[in-house]
């Protein structure tokens, strides 16, 4: 009987496809065979099964903890608590505020306070529940304007500044402009779910040197290295992470979940620990977008010009800070949208609740500022009596123009051009002809045949940057290497990047096929044996690896040009001089040699934002994306079909034109999970709906049509001038959404999700 | 108890079950076949798709004990050593596959519809696929996928 193990496999990628085309996945068949060994597939001889008890209370004192009961349940090999942590027992991305397991309060719903391992899970799992622990339970601070308020409970009592975690202020312009046409709104984003579908999971190894190998699926292999370290008090060298088949991640995989957990357990137990969570354990297992409260005010002329945005942006960052920080700072200084805006001034401030904790979700805090600022401008079009349409490009953003931070946007801003190119598309047909259910709001539930059913048609767009920001060292590390095997010259391609499921294996291919002339590439398993890679987040693998991966291609040609005299290229196997001709045949200048070199390569510096004006170069890129969205609203039942979802989006240059596609409507598709379905309901910090019964993702019911415009204005700081893709889809498709929804009813609609009852009730 | 059944072809038991486990469990953690995949366990999104007796259902929603004495096919039933079931190939053909996590799922919704009707239109597609939740591709490509699959199971038809 064959079965999936711990190896991590290298894919192959063979034939042609370069830069700019769209070769098949090199991971495709596995994938579609059901061979592709997922995060939750690993196995080993001889393995124990991890659970993890979890506290019921967002808020409470911990009194003691009896791990007795649990022990003695048959099959049960180890029960461990937070005197078990060897090292520090606190981790985090960018503030270590997270007990690895809770020592004297637990601060949310779902915090972790004990685990086990056992022979199999389910006794795992019955063990964990008898775990006695006793809590004194405390009133929890679940609104995020209260826990500022004084005397509030103060959740980190060590943390500066009490339950603040960053505030970042704006300041551009005159400080008290005037305007004659004044449209002001609050507004408010839900909690949104990644709802990736490969659960977290992974499997721990003891090594014989006192190490551990950990084979898990997560966005950066070395953020999760560096903390588990500390919380097993190992050397890097001891703990070495490999990059398992990841089922998505959208953010919900930065920060850490059973690593530290599966390598205790592992250690303790000397026996390899797999840990999967299950779908409800998976909602308290990873932190969510952040739930927000924005109150903006838009000044304009009678023209139509923007004069000022002010606004107030709070965002409930729940128990733990996770990245609270840098989402604060994207919502802030991308606060005023893709515009030109003289004057601006923004408060964004990021607070500790007891609600559960919340961090990176695509779209990293521009998704709920463009929420707002888009509600905005469709309420400053109606003042104005102008489209709006109009009323965006009249102050769209362009090249040259200077962002609220100072910033120069020194590369294409095409925000206009995408506006128009989705108002221009031809508009999906009305309804008519025979009636057909599965066309109407409710589809077969057979809920209306048509009447009180109204069409809306509605626009956003928005902006998003592109990698980490704000003076943040950011890097990648390629290894490249290329030889002579089985006759054919092939290079492979070692990074410690994730694959996820965009599609940078195939990316990593290209780039290696089109600077080194070969067919046949390898990418070499993700590990943390090479220099970091950073995070599959923030949109920015295409630019940094790819960046990485394309400087170390160019070491490693240049070593092999040196060899041939008037060489100037490697193409179609040979070595060429400048005109195209072939000089050498690349095999035989290779002969038994192996050429091989690390690079690590860094986007130009960006810097932090000063505290008072916020004033900074400080993104490296700016990404857009518009969206035209048609919908069919049954105003008496407050059901939404969304008829239409188009969108144009500027890609500096499609690398893979079929996976830019798939990037542009999957993030669509997220953004209107949250326009119209998408919410963790939390109650007094309390979860009501961990499931997907109960929390509802788009199904290939609720999607449509979606086309899309790819543009390509080149970023001349950019490798190949690519501009980062995966989220700006995902912020203006709610905004526009939700503006036609408006459109249709009539109704004010100021929160996402909207809600059956916000549209009949208004 | 014991369970025997039969999976893609061969006969296969499994020992030491116990009466509240799934179908799912047992395929992926007692017989190592772990393609049908574990993203809900409660029925909601279809990754865990496999024939039972010929008709799709949800792994994780049949007792094993259900099972006994049944034919199972799986995702690693539906290619050859080296050949690909054109629905396979059409999933990775049109970009269908991101993460691939809801793959498996997808390509045996998918396979049993285009036999049953290789001229679905896209309504019917989008019936027969709702119960198989996607997060990374907007379902976009899986539709083409599946339009491709049918035309060549029509085609093979014809
Ligand atoms: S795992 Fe069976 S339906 Fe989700
Ligand atoms: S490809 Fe990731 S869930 Fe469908």
């Amino acid at each position: 009987m064959s079965r999936t193990d711990t190896r991590t496999e290298s894919l192959t990628s063979t034939g042609t496809g370069g830069v700019g085309e769209s070769p098949l996945r090199p991971d495709g068949t596995l994938k579609v065979r059901g061979e592709f060994a997922y995060s939750s597939d690993l196995w080993h001889e001889d393995m124990l099964w991890g659970a993890t008890l979890r506290s019921p209370h967002p808020y409470a004192r911990i009194r003691s903890i009896d791990v007795g009961p649990a022990l003695t349940v048959p099959g049960v090999h180890v029960v461990l608590t937070h005197e078990d942590v060897p090292g520090e027992n606190r981790y985090g991305l960018e503030h270590a505020d997270q007990p690895v397991l809770a020592v004297d309060v637990v601060r949310y719903q779902g915090e972790p306070v004990a685990i086990v391992a056992a022979d199999d899970p389910e006794t795992a799992r019955r063990a964990a529940a008898r775990v006695r622990v006793d809590y004194e339970v405390l009133e929890p601070v679940t609104d995020a304007e209260a826990a500022l308020a004084d005397g509030a409970p103060v959740l980190h009592p060590d943390h500066p500044g009490g339950n603040l975690v960053r505030q970042v202020r704006i300041r551009f312009g005159d400080p008290a402009p005037t305007a004659p046409v004044v449209v002001s709104g609050e507004y408010t984003v839900g909690m949104q779910d990644q709802a990736f579908l490969g659960p977290e999971s992974g499997m721990a190894v003891p090594a014989e040197d006192g190490g551990i190998d950990l084979y898990v699926a997560t966005q950066w292999l070395h953020a999760d290295q560096r903390q588990v370290c500390l919380a097993l008090g190992l050397a890097p060298d001891k703990v070495r992470l490999h990059l398992a088949g990841v089922g998505g991640a959208f953010g919900a995989r930065e920060d850490l979940s059973m690593q530290v957990h599966a390598s205790l357990l592992a250690l303790r137990t000397g026996k390899p620990v797999k840990i999967v969570y299950g779908r409800e354990e998976s909602f308290f297992g990873h932190v969510h977008r952040h739930p927000a409260v924005l109150r903006y005010e838009h000044g304009a002329t009678r023209d139509g010009e923007l004069v000022y945005v002010q606004a107030e942006i709070i965002l409930d960052g729940g128990a733990y800070a996770s990245t609270t920080a840098a989402v604060t700072g994207n919502a802030a200084t991308l606060g005023a949208g893709p515009y030109r805006v003289p004057n601006v001034h923004i408060d964004c401030t990021g607070v500790y609740t007891n609600n559960p904790p919340c961090g990176a979700m695509r779209g990293f805090g521009a998704v709920q500022a463009c929420f707002a600022y888009e509600s905005q401008m469709d309420k400053l079009a109606e003042a104005l009596g102008i489209s709006p349409v109009e009323v965006r490009v009249r102050n769209a953003l362009e090249q040259g123009s200077v962002m609220p931070t100072g910033q120069v946007v020194d590369s294409a801003a095409p925000v206009a051009e995408l506006l128009e190119r989705v108002r221009d598309r031809p508009l999906p047909p009305e309804r008519g002809g025979p009636l057909d259910l599965r066309e109407l709001p409710g589809g077969v539930s057979n809920t209306t045949h048509g009447e009180g059913v109204v069409r809306g048609v509605g626009y956003g767009v928005g902006v998003k940057n592109v990698g980490f920001s704000e003076g943040f060292d950011d890097y990648s590390t390629a290894r490249v290497r290329l030889e002579v095997t089985a006759g054919e010259p092939v290079a492979s391609v070692h990074t410690a990047a994730a694959e996820v499921g965009q599609g940078l294996v195939t990316l990593q291919a290209q780039i290696a096929r089109t600077e080194l002339g070969v067919a046949r590439v390898v990418i070499l398993p993700a590990d943390t044996s090479v220099g970091s890679a950073g995070s599959t987040s923030a949109s920015r693998q295409s630019y940094v690896t790819g960046g990485a991966v394309r400087a170390a291609c160019e070491a490693v040609r240049e070593a092999v040009l040196a060899r041939v005299p008037g060489a100037a290229g490697l193409a179609g196997a040979a070595v060429v001089s400048a005109s195209g001709e072939v000089l050498a045949d690349l095999v035989e200048v290779l002969g038994e040699d192996v050429v091989e070199r690390t690079v690590e390569w860094r986007h130009r510096p960006t810097e932090a934002l000063d505290p008072a004006t916020g004033r900074a170069f400080a993104h490296v890129q700016y990404a857009f994306a518009a969206h035209r969205a048609v919908v069919d609203v049954d105003t008496e039942l407050g059901l939404v079909r969304v008829v239409e979802l188009a969108c144009a989006q500027d890609v500096g240059r499609a690398m893979n034109p079929d996976a830019v596609v798939g990037q542009i409507q999957g993030g669509s598709v997220q953004g209107l999970g949250l326009a119209v379905m998408e919410e963790i309901q939390v109650v007094d910090g309390v979860v009501r709906n961990a499931s997907f019964t109960d929390y509802l993702i788009p199904t290939v019911l609720d999607t449509p049509p979606m086309p899309v415009e790819v543009l390509e204005y080149a970023d001349p700081h950019a490798p190949y001038g690519l501009r980062g893709v995966g989220e700006p889809p995902t912020l203006s498709s709610t905004p526009a959404i939700v503006a036609a929804i408006r459109a249709a009813t009539g109704r004010a609609l100021t929160r996402a999700p909207v809600r059956p009852e916000h549209i009949v009730d208004g | 108890m014991r369970v025997n059944l039969e999976i893609n072809g061969e006969q296969h038991t499994a020992d030491d079950v116990w009466p509240g486990e799934s179908l799912l469990y047992v395929l992926r953690e007692r017989l190592g076949l772990p393609g049908a995949k574990n993203a809900c366990e409660q029925g909601e999104c279809g990754s865990c798709t496999v024939y039972l007796d010929g008709t799709p259902v949800c792994a994780c929603l049949v007792a094993a004990g259900q099972a006994e004495g049944r034919s199972v096919r799986t995702v690693e039933g539906l290619g050859g050593e080296d050949r690909l079931d054109p629905v396979q190939d059409a999933f990775v053909r049109t970009g269908a596959v991101q993460c691939g996590f809801c793959t498996p799922g997808l390509v045996i919704a998918a396979h049993d519809l285009v036999h049953r009707n290789p001229h679905a239109s896209d309504a019917e597609i989008r019936e027969a696929l709702a119960g198989n939740l996607c997060r990374c591709t907007g379902y976009e490509k899986i539709l083409d996928a599946v339009r491709l699959a049918a035309s060549t199971v029509a085609g093979e038809r014809a």
